[in-house]
Order: structure tokens, then sequence, then C-alpha cells
């Protein structure tokens, strides 16, 4: 009997060719529109219990400065590349408008002088990536309910929808991202512009991101260029409710 | 049921090849299964998560002024090839082919553990997470039915609880596993000490301990009170001890996997199929 042919040879391979049946057919169910559809009744599952055992008003760690990360990581677009958005960062932003519009009784354009103006917070969280790694910042920016007590939001509005700068393919889709009322009266849930006592850095979504401790990175929209209020947001991107969320990712995103 | 000793003196033809006892309940043999299924996918899905940040730190962020505690990464050999490279305590290893750098689809490509232990395959974070949080979730189910059953069922107090006996006999009972004697008679109708220890350990630490570390890395659950992650030594921690933790349930089920190899296999697995378990009889 040849080698080939030994027992257990033979036995190795049928175990080799069960394994990869097997993940075969894991790889085959994650391609399949039904499947993912079951895997998601953990997603909801998650999402009721983060919400029944903490409070509405639950507050996310806060650090002291001996905590602060080296450097902040800059990950994702690190300098969009979009003309308008380039225009706007040669002049220091000063041309830069926030937009506040969709579902409020007064619209509003806000200058970064403006928002400066305003009562600010500062806080010292925790940045979680999606992909493991997490960063300590101290941010400085105004309440996203502060701002929306100004535009006030009629009955029907239930997300504030981000508009991002960053384009993400080649096809210019740009960056967005949405949060629910809960999360943007959330005292935490500040527009920060800056970070570890200067100006917020392009890497890091200058002039303007959105802080949501409660929630992953992704959510933390960067290059903020106009927020609007609706009651669904199915007819922006591909309807999920952000570009991650878009490409697979979950949209409340507690763990 | 039947008492095994009476039985075997009132059938003493039986008596001698052994005879069958129910020895698991529906419940714990349908949970059993769930448990090993769900495990399984949530090392695999976990280790597809994990490798898109494949490295482990100890404290409250990945960015202290510490070293990771481990890492895997990649470099360029001189000839252009790829080699895989595995740090652990500023030490490193070439661990080409399995970690840092391993083949897929044929072709040598940068990625933390390789595509035949990860579930999907390849890299796809998204999809990992999904399968991951649902078999989590599957495997808190499961085991809150199989704590009722045990707790209501005395399947605790009568079958896993080490008993005085016990005990006194654990220094034999670690003499046996070594030199692989496995009980006969009536004492195989229970769990030896070392086997009632070891369960009892993954039921009420290890996998109350990877469901605490795996919520630590929550955000939102993180605000519950805030600052109690700081108990498993912050949020990067959790990270590295879930992943420790999951590698000591590996453990845990290659040992388990060796002790039903040398004790018997189809009768352990028939046993955890049907319930019934044929008795070796004892020597005479």
């Amino acid at each position: 009997m040849g080698d080939d042919d030994s027992p257990r040879r033979v036995r190795r391979n049928l175990l080799a060719a069960i394994g990869g049946l097997l993940l075969g057919g894991c790889d085959a169910l994650s391609r399949t529109e039904w499947f993912p559809r079951i895997l998601r009744v953990g997603e909801d599952l998650s999402r009721r219990m983060q919400h029944a055992v903490t409070a509405r008003k639950s507050m996310a760690q806060e650090f002291s400065e001996r905590d602060l990360s080296p450097s902040f990581r800059s990950n994702g677009t690190a300098n969009p590349n979009d003309d308008e958005y380039q225009t706007l960062a040669r002049d220091g932003f000063s041309g830069w408008r926030l937009q506040v519009d969709g579902l409020v009784e007064q619209p509003m354009g806000f200058s970064l002088q403006q928002l400066r103006s305003m009562r600010s917070r500062v806080q010292i969280t925790r940045h979680d990536c999606v992909e493991g790694w997490s960063a300590i910042g101290k941010w400085k920016g105004v309440p996203l309910g502060d701002v929306l007590a100004l535009v006030r939001p009629t009955v029907a509005a239930r997300y504030v929808v981000f508009h991002c700068a960053d384009p993400m393919d080649l096809a210019g889709t740009k960056y967005y991202e949405s949060i629910d009322m809960e999360d943007a009266y959330h005292p935490q849930t500040i527009l920060a512009y800056e970070l570890n006592d200067a100006t917020l850095p392009i890497g890091n979504g200058a002039p303007l991101r959105v802080r949501i401790e409660r929630q992953l990175g992704y959510k933390m929209a960067k290059y903020i260029m106009r927020l609007q209020l609706v009651d669904s947001f199915a007819a922006i991107g591909q309807g999920r409710g952000g570009y991650w969320e878009d490409q697979g990712y979950e949209w409340y995103a507690g763990i | 049921m039947l008492d095994a000793e009476s039985l075997a003196a009132r059938r003493p033809d039986r008596a001698a090849r052994g005879y069958l006892y129910y020895r698991h309940a529906l419940i714990v043999r349908i949970t059993h299964w769930v448990n090993a299924i769900a495990l399984a996918i949530l090392l695999m899905s976990g280790l597809n998560i994990f490798n898109a940040h494949p490295s482990l730190s100890w404290g409250r962020s990945s960015y202290s002024d510490r070293a990771p505690i481990f890492e895997t990464g990649a470099a360029t050999a001189a000839d252009g090839s790829l080699i895989g490279i595995t740090r652990i305590f500023n030490r490193s290893f070439d661990t080409t082919g399995v970690l840092g750098v391993s083949s897929d689809g044929g072709r040598q490509v940068v990625k933390g553990f390789p595509s035949w232990i990860t579930i999907p395959s390849f890299s796809w974070l998204a999809m990992a997470r999904h399968w991951h949080f649902f078999f989590a979730w599957l495997l808190v189910i499961n085991g809150c039915v199989y704590l009722a059953f045990s707790a209501i069922g005395r399947h605790l107090s009568h079958d896993l609880l080490p008993t005085r006996l016990d005990w006194r006999s654990i220094g034999r009972s670690i003499v046996d596993h070594m030199r692989f004697r496995h009980p006969t008679g009536v004492a195989a109708t229970r769990y030896n000490v070392l086997q009632k220890l070891a369960y009892l350990s993954v039921i009420f630490v290890l996998v109350p301990l990877i469901i605490l570390t795996g919520s630590a890395m929550s955000p939102r659950l993180d605000s519950l009170q805030p600052g109690w992650i700081e108990l498993l030594g912050g949020r990067q921690s959790a990270r590295t001890l879930h992943f420790v933790v999951a590698w000591t349930l590996v453990l845990f089920a290659l040992v388990h996997v060796f002790e039903v190899l040398v004790s018997g296999v189809w009768n352990n697995l028939r046993s955890m199929i049907t319930g019934r378990y044929r008795i070796p009889p004892d020597p005479r």
C-alpha cells in the first residue's frame, strides 16, 4: 500500500474535506439574502437588551488627562478628496456653514464662529472602533441638543442625519450617518471642533465631527456639512441609515 | 430509574458485557450539541473579528505607551515574499503560513488568523459580527435553558456538585486519568470528580467570564455604571481577556474530546445522542 492510501492519510483528507465543506457552507450562507436576515435577529436582541438595562441618559465613562492617547488615530478618510471641501479648508473653513434643515420649524446655517460662541462641553472619552481598537481623546464642542433647540425639530422628526464632505468611492458616494432623538439629546452628544485642546485636525474630521459616546466610532461622522432632521432614512443612500450600514454594519452600534 | 446493581444481579448474562444505562436527559443532550455548534462558530467568527485589528493590549485604550501583548503582522523578505510575524511580549516568531501571513485562495495574504479557522473564511468584519452576535445570543439562551433545567431537575446538585467522597478521591481520580483508566460498573453511571470540576468551571467561570468580557467591549453597556469595566483592567484588557478565555474554552474542548476518544468514542457519542450509555462491567 502506498503512503497516499494509508488510513491515516485518508482520514486526514476526509476531515479536511468535511471542514472545507462546512466552511464553504458558512461562506455560501453569508452570501444569501435570507440567512444574514436570520443572523440579524441577534442585532435586534442586542439593541433591545442594551436599551433595557441602561438608562436613556446613562453616561459614557469620562477619563482624566493622564489617560489621553499619545496621538489620536485618524481612521477612514484622512483628507477628503473633494474640491469644495479643499477650497473651504484652504481658507481655514471661514466659508464653511453648517446647514441644519429638514423637519425643523426654523432651518438655519451656522458658521464655525457661531458654534464656538455657544455653550460648550469638554469631555475626555474613549473612542471604540468597530475594528477592535480604542483611543482616548479630549473633545470640545457644542451639545447637539443646543443646536436643535434653535432650529426646533417638529414632532415628526425621529432622526438626525449627518451629511459629510468625504467621498467614499470613485462614484463619489458621500459619507453619512444617522442617530435617533434619544442620542441626539444625550448630554455627551456634541458637535466637536476641538481635539486635545487644539483646533480639530483634518485627519480627525475638521471642521466639525459628532461625538456619540455610547456607540462605535463609525457612527461619529467627520467633515459634517449638513444636519437633516427626518422621520425616515429609507430614501437616503441605500436606505440603511449610514454609509457603513449600507455595507452591512449595524445601525445601532452599541457593541 | 432502575438501580444499576439490582439490574445487574437480575440479568447476569447482560451484566457480563455491561448494560445500557440512561445517563443523559433530553435537555442535556440538546443543549450540549447547541453549545458545541455555537462555541465553534463563536470562536471562528471571533477570530475573523480579531483579524480586523490583530493586536491585543492591556489598559483603558489601545494607545497607551505600552507595547501590545500579542500581535500579528507581516514583513517582506529579500526575495519579495511575505513573512508572517507574531509578537508575544516583545518576542517575535516567524509564523508564516499560520499567523500574520497565510494562504487564501492560493495566494499568500496578510491576515491574523488563517482563513480555514475563520467565519466567513475571508475578511468580512460586518458579516463575522452578525454570525458572532447571533450565536452569542444562542449560547446565552441555551445556557439559561440548561441552567433552569439543572437547578429545577436537580441535575446540578445530583450530578455536578462534587460529593464529600469525590473530594477525598480526587488524588486517585488524577492518577486514573493519567493512566487512561476509566470507571466501570456503578461508578460509570456518574461523572468523576475531575469531570465535575471541569464542567462546573466552564459553566460558572469561563462562560460567564466570556460574556462579561464581551459585554465590556460594548460602549453602551459600559455606560451601565461608568467605570465598571475598570474591574477588568479597562476596555482593551477586556478584549484581551475575551481572547484568552476563548482559547481556554478551546483547551477545555480539546481535553473533553480527547477523553471522549480514549473512553469509548461510540459509547460516548450514543449516550449524548440517545441518552443511553453502555456500562462496562466491573472487572472480576
